[in-house]
């Protein structure tokens, strides 16, 4: 699996790369518009995350250049300005995603593999973790081979961890991710805790042998027993 | 007191004590000039009666004033210097009048054939209270007539004069900063009201410019915050994910990323603020008040239940209203965000809709808070570190881009009402 990050900062670059790469995804960079051309024109890409504002240049452009190569990599756009104007115009030019900076790691790794397993397996595939099986198409849960009925939040949150498996996800990115943007001011996000428990009594029940596990108070990591 | 009335009060003032002592002079100079025609008359008299009694001697048997106006009396001796003429006032019974009536009297003598002679002459003379009362009424029909004047003056003429200066001072009231293009005024003809108006212009030119150079700093600051705050959230995460940490250290991390993303909650409402003020949200559309309540209030189902809240929406009306979407979401989340935030344990949240308004209430500290301050930016009820104290602020500045009322009331909730203008 492959991915391209285009962006201008090297330290936001660097975070990009380390947590992609954890992934074990290969990792290539590139810091302006024309080395950015160059490498969308040669080679191919299961998912480019393109920042739009570049020193030499517009990245709305690239991804036009993309698009008239008559190439489908994922573009997931990341943009330090969230503009609902940029969004749509990004989208309408054939982008999969767009993420407001600042964004959770999390987040990222979230919707890069969202992306890529929509673009390598048509959005098909089943996620299987464990003995967990998840159809992001349906948003239904079955452990064991048995559906297991999981309300919106609680799939969102499993949803979450398992794009997520075996890295600490704050509360924060937490919250942000299943709960919105505008929840974000609430004092503390100790209510997200109730909807961990009963998705945690929910598992259990089902004997699935994976676990959600509380970290310090800082977040949550998901564990394959 | 309006600046015409001021002046015209002065002259009123002025005018009492001018008109008054010219009264008083007026009248003594006026009385002189009476006795003196009155003496001059009574003496031309005297020479005229003495002339004529030359001629016919029969006229010195005259010794009662009766049908005549003098009197003539054989006196023995007359000292030498008692032949000057001496005027004095004295009060004669007048018959048609039937009163005593002031007169003025001559007081002479004359020699007619070795033989001395006192003639007394009178004239009846003008009624001295009657004089005053009649200068009186004349003088406060005078003054009345002037201040009527003045006022008549300065209400047609001063009020022209002064109307450039009138046109500034409202547009002065009805200047907002963050609205408002500068002041500017048709030139006049009066230099000191052109000075005024150019003073004007260029003050409020120069707060507009400090004023957009500010806001403009603000989005700069909080635009170049971003990516650093961003690198250092990240840093963070990586850090923690790394599962190299002891459970402690991992805790103090973990703070610190609490801190760094209240920052950013912070960093992310001033750009929201300031965006809202550069009005850089200009789609509008319809937007559907009861659907958008519903869900945002779903949103918030989690974090009421936790808080042990209930949230009630009643729509008694479809509520509608132009605006942009976006912003509306905003600012509804921000106040029942604000209710469950500042609410107690334990009671409900209200939410009312009818078709002009949304009222969004709760319980909580028993007393109601200050207005004044209420939607000032920064502005914390409580200690609380988590709150940003933008909330309101924003929900405010939203309302007032949009021309909607956001009105605080208090009776034993806290009471927040959004209003809309009826032009839907």
């Amino acid at each position: 699996m492959k991915i391209l990050i285009i962006e201008d900062e090297p330290q936001m670059m660097e975070n990009m790369r380390q947590t992609l790469e954890r992934e074990q995804y290969t990792v290539e960079t590139a810091c302006d518009y024309s080395t950015a051309n160059k490498k969308i024109g040669v080679y191919d890409y299961d998912c480019i995350l393109l920042d739009i504002t570049l020193p030499d240049g517009n990245g709305l452009e690239l991804l036009k250049n993309l698009k008239q190569l008559g190439k489908d990599d994922g573009v997931i756009i990341v943009s330090a300005k969230d503009s609902l104007d940029d969004r749509i115009k990004g989208l309408n030019l054939g982008a999969d995603d767009y993420m407001p900076k600042p964004f959770h790691m999390a987040e990222l790794r979230a919707r890069v593999n969202a992306v890529v397993r929509r673009r390598t397996f048509d959005g098909n595939k089943l996620i299987e973790i464990g003995n967990v099986t998840i159809d992001p198409e349906s948003r239904s849960v079955h452990i064991n081979v048995k559906e297991v009925v999981l309300n919106r939040k609680e799939y969102d949150v499993l949803w979450y961890m398992i794009a997520n498996k075996t890295r600490l996800v704050t509360k924060t990115a937490l919250a942000e991710h299943v709960w919105g943007d505008h929840i974000d001011q609430t004092d503390s996000f100790d209510f997200i805790y109730s909807q961990i428990k009963n998705l945690r009594k929910k598992l259990s029940d089902a004997a699935a042998t994976i676990e959600i596990e509380a970290v310090y108070g800082v977040g949550y990591k998901l564990l394959v027993k | 007191m309006k600046l015409l009335n001021h002046t015209t009060k002065y002259f009123a003032l002025l005018l009492i004590v001018l008109i008054s002592i010219w009264a008083v002079i007026f009248y003594f100079a006026m009385i002189d000039e009476v006795y003196d025609s009155l003496d001059d008359g009574l003496e031309n008299q005297k020479e005229l009666i003495i002339d004529a009694v030359k001629v016919n001697p029969d006229l010195l048997q005259d010794t009662d004033f009766g049908v005549n106006n003098y009197t003539i009396k054989r006196v023995d001796y007359i000292g030498q210097n008692k032949f000057k003429d001496s005027y004095r006032d004295t009060l004669m019974y007048m018959q048609n009048e039937d009163e005593y009536e002031p007169i003025r009297l001559l007081e002479g003598a004359f020699e007619q054939d070795g033989k001395s002679y006192r003639i007394k002459l009178i004239t009846s003379m003008v009624e001295e209270d009657d004089q005053i009362e009649n200068l009186f009424t004349y003088l406060v029909g005078l003054y009345l007539a002037l201040v009527l004047s003045i006022v008549v003056l300065n209400n047609l003429v001063l009020k022209k004069v002064w109307k450039p200066f009138y046109s500034l001072i409202d547009k002065l009231k009805g200047f907002r900063i963050e609205k408002d293009e500068p002041i500017k005024q048709e030139p006049t003809a009066i230099d000191e009201f052109n000075l005024l108006n150019q003073s004007v212009e260029r003050l409020t030119e120069k707060s507009r410019d400090s004023y957009i150079a500010q806001k403009q700093f603000i989005e700069n600051a909080a635009h170049e915050l971003q990516t650093p705050l961003a690198i250092a959230i990240n840093k963070l995460e990586l850090l923690l994910e790394k599962n190299e940490l002891t459970g402690h250290q991992t805790e103090e991390v973990g703070g610190v990323l609490d801190n760094l993303t209240l920052l950013t909650r912070l960093n992310k409402s001033l750009l929201l603020l300031s965006k809202i003020d550069n009005r850089q949200y200009l789609e509008e559309e319809q937007v559907d008040f009861n659907g958008l309540i519903d869900n945002v209030a779903a949103d918030f189902l989690d974090f009421a239940t936790h808080k042990n809240m209930q949230i009630s929406v009643v729509s008694n009306a479809k509520a509608r209203y132009t605006m942009n979407t976006d912003l509306a979401i905003i600012m509804i989340t921000n106040l029942i965000k604000n209710a469950i935030l500042h609410g107690e344990e334990g009671k409900e949240i209200a939410i009312e809709i009818e078709e002009n308004k949304v009222i969004i209430k709760n319980y909580g500290q028993d007393k109601p808070l200050e207005i004044d301050q209420l939607f000032t930016r920064f502005k914390k009820v409580s200690a609380d570190s988590r709150s940003t104290g933008l909330g309101l602020a924003i929900s405010k500045a939203i309302a007032d881009k949009y021309n909607l009322q956001l009105k605080y009331s208090f009776a034993q909730q806290h009471i927040f009402t959004v209003i809309f203008n009826t032009k839907g």
